[in-house]
Order: C-alpha cells, then structure tokens, then sequence
C-alpha cells in the first residue's frame, strides 16, 4: 500500500523551477527522508502535499486523496510541523494543545496515548508560554500539536534544524515509536548523517530527484573504490590528488580526504606511488566504504 | 459555529495577554476624551497684538482699550512704525497690528467715516480667520458707541439690530460638540488599526500555516478574527460614551439604541478596511502604516475638528463617501439634536452597502493571495 503517490509534479517561482518533475510513491508505514540541501525544493514539495500550494503540474495523491481535489480530506489526515516555528508563542503548551485538539474536533485525553512519551516531557511546562520553550521544546510542542488528531501521515518539515544533537537524537527515537503505530513519516532534512534514521531516502537538489531507495541500496550502487588519505600538509595533497590523471573526484572530510579513483582495479599502492613521488610525510590511505555524503557528491557530479 | 467560538475564545485570550491591548482599550479613550475634548477647541484667547497709532487722540486711545478690554487681545507693544511691528510677527510675538493712521479722530467727526488697518499674521489660516472675527466684532462695537456719542451731530441712522441664539449649543460649548466626534475616531481606530494588524500577525508569525492544514474554513476564520474587535469597539463606544455623560456632561437627547445600531454596522464598514489592508500586507508594521496613512486621510476630512462645510466643493464630495464623516455628522445628530431612527437611516443604508462593499472585496483579496 502507498501513502503517497507523486506524478511528474513540478512547481516554479516566476522563473525560478522551485520543483522539477517530481515522481515517486512513499510506502504505508516507512520513515521517508527527503534529504539536500537549501533550496533544493523540499519545503515546496511539502507545501504541494499539505495542500498549501497548487502545483503547475502533474499530481499527486496523500492516502489516495488527491491533494487539490479533495483538499478538505486530506486536511484531516495529515500532520504538518513546518520548518518554522509556527505555533501561538503567546499561548501556553497547554492552551496550544487544546487549540488544535478542537479545531480538529478532538481532545487532548482522546488521543493521549499517542503523545504520551512526547507529552510527558512537556507536561512541567505545560504553563509556560510557547515563545519561552527552549528549541528542543517547541519542538516537541509542536509534534504533538502535528499528532493531536491521530493523522495517518506527518510531513515534517526540516524538524532537526537549529536543534541541539541530544535533542535531535530523541527527536528520532521518538519517530520511530510513532512509526511502530503505523503513521506514515515524511521528513526532510539537509543533514546527511540523518539518512540512515529513515527507511528510505530521496536525494533532492535543485528541484529534482536524484535518487531514490533504502539506503544500503543507494551505497552499494557507488561505483568506484574510495579511499580516504591523509598526511601532513593536507591543503597541498588536496590539490596534488586532484592533478592525479586517475582522480574522480577529491573532497576533504573531517580531518582526511575522500578520494575515489577512475580505475576499476586500483588498490591503495597505486595512490601510494604516486604520492611517494611528491613531499609528503606520515603518508596513510585506507580504502572506506562510502558514506551517503559521498553518494550525494557522486550524483551531483553527474 | 462551534470552530468559531474555538478562535474566538483563543482571539480573545490572546489580545488580553498582549500588555499593549488593556491600556489601549482602556487608557486610549479616557486620554484622547481629557485631552482633546479640552484642547481642541476653537476659541483663542490672549493674542498678541501690536498697535502703531499716529493719531494719539481720544478715539484711538478708546479703541485700543476696546482691545485689551477684551478677554481675547494682550497689548504687545506700542510703536511708530509699522515695520518695527512687523518684526514682531516674525519673532512670532504677536498675531495681529492695529495700524491707526493721523487724523482718525478728525475724520470720524467730521466725515463720520474714517479708516483703520488691521495687519493679521495669516501663518496659520484658521486662526487669522478667527483673529479677524474678534476684531471686527470689537471695532463695530466700537462704531456703535462712538457713534451714538457723537449722534448729537448727526441724524440717527436706522439700522436692523440683529439678535441671534445658538440651538441645539446654546452656550457653544465645544465639548458637547467635539466628543462625540472622537468617540467616532476611537471606535474607528479600534476597528481598522486592531483588527488588521491581528489578521496580519498570523501570516508574520507564520500560524496561519499551521492553521492552513487544519480543517478551519476561510469564512470561520475571518470572523473569528475580526469578531473581538467588534466587540471590543461596542464595548468602548459604550465606555466612552458614559464617559462623556458623566465627566463632560455631555447631553444625550436622541436614543442611545440607534446610535449603537448605527456603530454595529459602521464597524463592519471599519473591520472590513482592516481585513482589507491585511491582505494587502506581510507585516503588522506595514499594515499599521497603510492603516494610519488612510486613517489620517479619514479623519482630517472627516469634519471631527474642522468643519466639513468649509472645505472646497470637491473634497466635501469626497467626504461624502467618507464613513467617518457619516458616522461623525450622525452621531451629533443623535446626541445633541436628539434626532430619531427616520432622520439617520440614509446614513444607516449607506453603512450597510459601504460594509457590504468592503467586505467583499477584502474577502476576494483575500482568497486571491492565499
């Protein structure tokens, strides 16, 4: 079963192709992850499957209502947080929560157990304004504003931005519970490292798709060896790799460089080789299996 | 219904916690009633005056008493020339020279007619306009009694004595006359200002995004927002009105029933211009700035401190549509003439197609930029 259907969907601004020939299904169920960078049109894509914006062309279908035809429908079954903070700041946790519970025609105690792990953490605050929460709370706040109405699907958009990393990590764990009541998560983020908390991933940028899979699959589909080199004068080996007649692509990460080669057969004492030939000290090169950064940098050089 | 009672009850927890509104809704009338019902008047009292007199005879002498006699002129200075007099207007210490030239005394005796120049500082037009009525009310007073001291030489001239009272402000008081005006001013700020910015808040705070994704319907959304401030206005009209009842005296001879009937549809007319900007704006700053620019318009023309009789033909076409000035004209109308329901309803049907106009189109703007 899918939750979400996408059909050649594209969106643009004036000239600017915010979405550009989008397809792709999202599964009943699975923790779906849109991730690139700033501008890639996530938030966009987002808006068209929350009924926010109307898209150019193509369509799409959220639990198989059509997101401008039954529009009304879909309202009721979806979840949204957008990447902004975008609840009352000047109403406290509670009254916050109570709003949206009855707009939806719901309440609070109705659907607790679905915010409850979220909720308790909230719950000494609940008094306090939701402007004085600190960044991990208005978070969470706003979750369960997005789940007070039991939706069958959450789009969140960008949620970990801005947020400290032990706030970011309880962030997912508490995704992953949701995930085991069956909601559909659909999430977006530009940082890398959080692919491997979804179940599938889409890489996005500049309004396309480049892939789409779990991400084992999109790992095991790099096509070349890659090592990672380091040694004592990084910046000169940066650019010394890079005039290498057999690099593909060279980029530094952390504290060494990613290195992958052109040839099938290449194996660390090739690179050694030619490196001896340069000045280098405490030369050290590792062959690695790529990181979902790599693929990314990969796909976007083609 | 119910989704509307849901914003309403948060609309107005919201606008009670917000620490500008209580002050604005309670302080704004009882400050703008104190002040500008006593400051705004059209009465001015001490001008400064200058007297060059050549002729230092017993007339000119009885007429610049005449002046300083009175409760509205001080003597400034006395002089021989008249461009020693002129300095003063520029160092803006007096308003007004009384230029007596020789031979007033003799001509009035012998010729029974004689002349005097009266410079005024026009700076502001208003007021030289006022200056000049006092003067030429004092100098014909002064004609009456130096001519009947010299009626022994001439044969009495047959005049028509003209005697008039003031209805409806017997005493001219300026307050009966300019509180309703601001109760009209306030209720319109209440409504346009308020209620604007507070449909604005939600696209700037970035709520209405959320609120968009929910199951609230347009039409129970704008209600919900703009309802508060028309309950807020009928709240402050009533407490301005009793305000103005009790403190100023103010009298009330018409039902006060019509004229809150009458607020009830003007402020549709007025919340619907607020609805109206907020979706010409982003910001509650840019919405404030398109409300004060119109609202300034408004009520400059809107006859609340200067007479809408006195302004050129075409303007007072244009205050024709203007609603402040309908509201204004009706108001006094009610309260100080006692008119009743019949006299006002012109004023009443041009609320309801005025409100029925701008609220449409403010909600067809506001479809259109969602």
């Amino acid at each position: 079963m899918n939750s979400v259907i996408i059909e050649n969907i594209s969106k643009s601004y004036g000239d600017v192709l915010a979405v550009d020939d989008v397809s792709l299904t999202i599964e009943k169920g699975e923790i779906f992850g849109f991730i690139g960078p700033d501008g890639a049109g996530k938030t966009s894509l987002f808006r068209m499957l929350t009924t926010l914006l109307i898209p150019d062309k193509g369509n799409a279908t959220v639990e198989g209502f059509d997101i401008v035809k039954d529009y009304k429908k879909i309202r009721s079954a979806v979840g949204y947080m957008p990447g902004r903070f975008s609840l009352y700041q000047d109403l406290t946790v509670e009254e916050n929560l109570h709003f949206f519970a009855a707009v939806f025609g719901t309440t609070i105690q109705e659907n607790y157990n679905l915010i409850k792990d979220i909720y308790v953490m909230l719950e000494p605050f609940k008094n306090r304004k939701a402007g004085k929460l600190s960044g991990g709370m208005k978070q969470k706040l706003a979750l369960c504003c997005a789940l007070i109405h039991k939706p069958k699907i959450l789009f969140l958009d960008e949620p970990t931005t801005g947020v400290d990393p032990v706030s970011r990590n309880e962030f997912w764990d508490m995704l992953g519970n949701l995930r085991k009541e069956g909601i559909t998560i659909v999430v977006s983020t530009p940082y890398m490292d959080e692919a491997n908390k979804c179940d599938r991933i889409a890489l996005m940028q500049k309004g396309k798709i480049m892939e789409t899979d779990y991400l084992k699959n999109i790992i095991s589909r790099f096509p070349r060896k890659l090592f990672a080199v380091k040694s004592d004068g990084m910046f000169v080996l940066l650019n010394e790799l890079r005039e290498y007649q057999f690099a593909n692509s060279v980029f530094s990460f952390g504290d060494s460089l990613h290195y992958s080669d052109s040839r099938e057969n290449v194996t660390k004492d090739n690179i050694l080789e030619y490196l001896n030939t340069k000045n280098h000290g405490n030369i050290s090169i590792e062959e690695i299996e790529p990181n979902i950064e790599d693929c990314f940098m990969d796909l976007m050089s083609k | 219904m119910r989704t509307i009672l849901i914003i309403l009850r948060k609309e107005f927890k919201q606008i009670f916690r917000n620490r500008a509104m209580i002050p604005l809704i309670f302080f704004l009338p009882v400050i703008q009633l104190l002040i500008l019902s006593n400051a705004a008047t059209y009465e001015i009292k001490n001008i400064k005056f200058n007297v060059v007199d050549y002729d230092q005879s017993h007339f000119s002498r009885e007429l610049i008493s005449k002046f300083t006699a009175s409760n509205y002129f001080v003597l400034n200075d006395v002089s021989f020339s008249v461009e020693n007099s002129e300095e003063s207007f520029k160092k803006n210490q007096s308003k007004l020279i009384i230029h007596i030239p020789k031979d007033f005394e003799k001509n009035f005796m012998s010729a029974g007619m004689s002349e005097v120049q009266l410079v005024i500082n026009a700076e502001d037009g208003s007021a030289a306009g006022i200056v000049n009525n006092y003067a030429n009310n004092i100098i014909h007073q002064f004609n009456i009694d130096m001519g009947i001291e010299s009626s022994a030489k001439f044969d009495p001239v047959p005049a028509i004595n003209i005697n008039y009272s003031n209805w409806y402000n017997p005493e001219l008081n300026y307050k009966t006359y300019m509180v309703p005006g601001i109760l009209v001013v306030l209720v319109t700020m209440i409504g346009a200002f308020l209620s604007g910015m507070n449909v604005v808040k939600e696209k700037e705070i970035g709520t209405i995004e959320q609120l968009n994704v929910t199951p609230i319907k347009k039409y129970q959304f704008i209600i919900g927002k703009l309802m508060p401030f028309w309950i807020i206005g009928i709240g402050e009209l009533a407490f301005g009105l009793l305000l103005g009842l009790i403190v100023f005296k103010i009298p009330l001879l018409g039902n006060p029933l019509i004229i809150f009937m009458l607020a009830s549809v003007y402020l549709v007319v007025v919340l619907g211009m607020g609805l109206l900007i907020s979706t010409l704006t982003d910001t509650q700053q840019q919405a404030m700035f398109i409300a004060w620019f119109i609202l300034v318009l408004f009520i400059l023309m809107g006859g609340v401190f200067t007479p809408i009789e006195s302004m050129p033909d075409w303007a007072q076409r244009i205050a024709y549509f203007n609603p402040i000035a309908q509201f204004n004209r009706a108001m006094r109308m009610i309260m100080l003439k006692g008119s009743g329901f019949n006299d006002v309803l012109p004023t009443l049907y041009f609320f309801i197609a005025y409100a029925s106009v701008m609220m449409s189109l403010a909600v067809w703007r506001y479809k259109k930029t969602e």
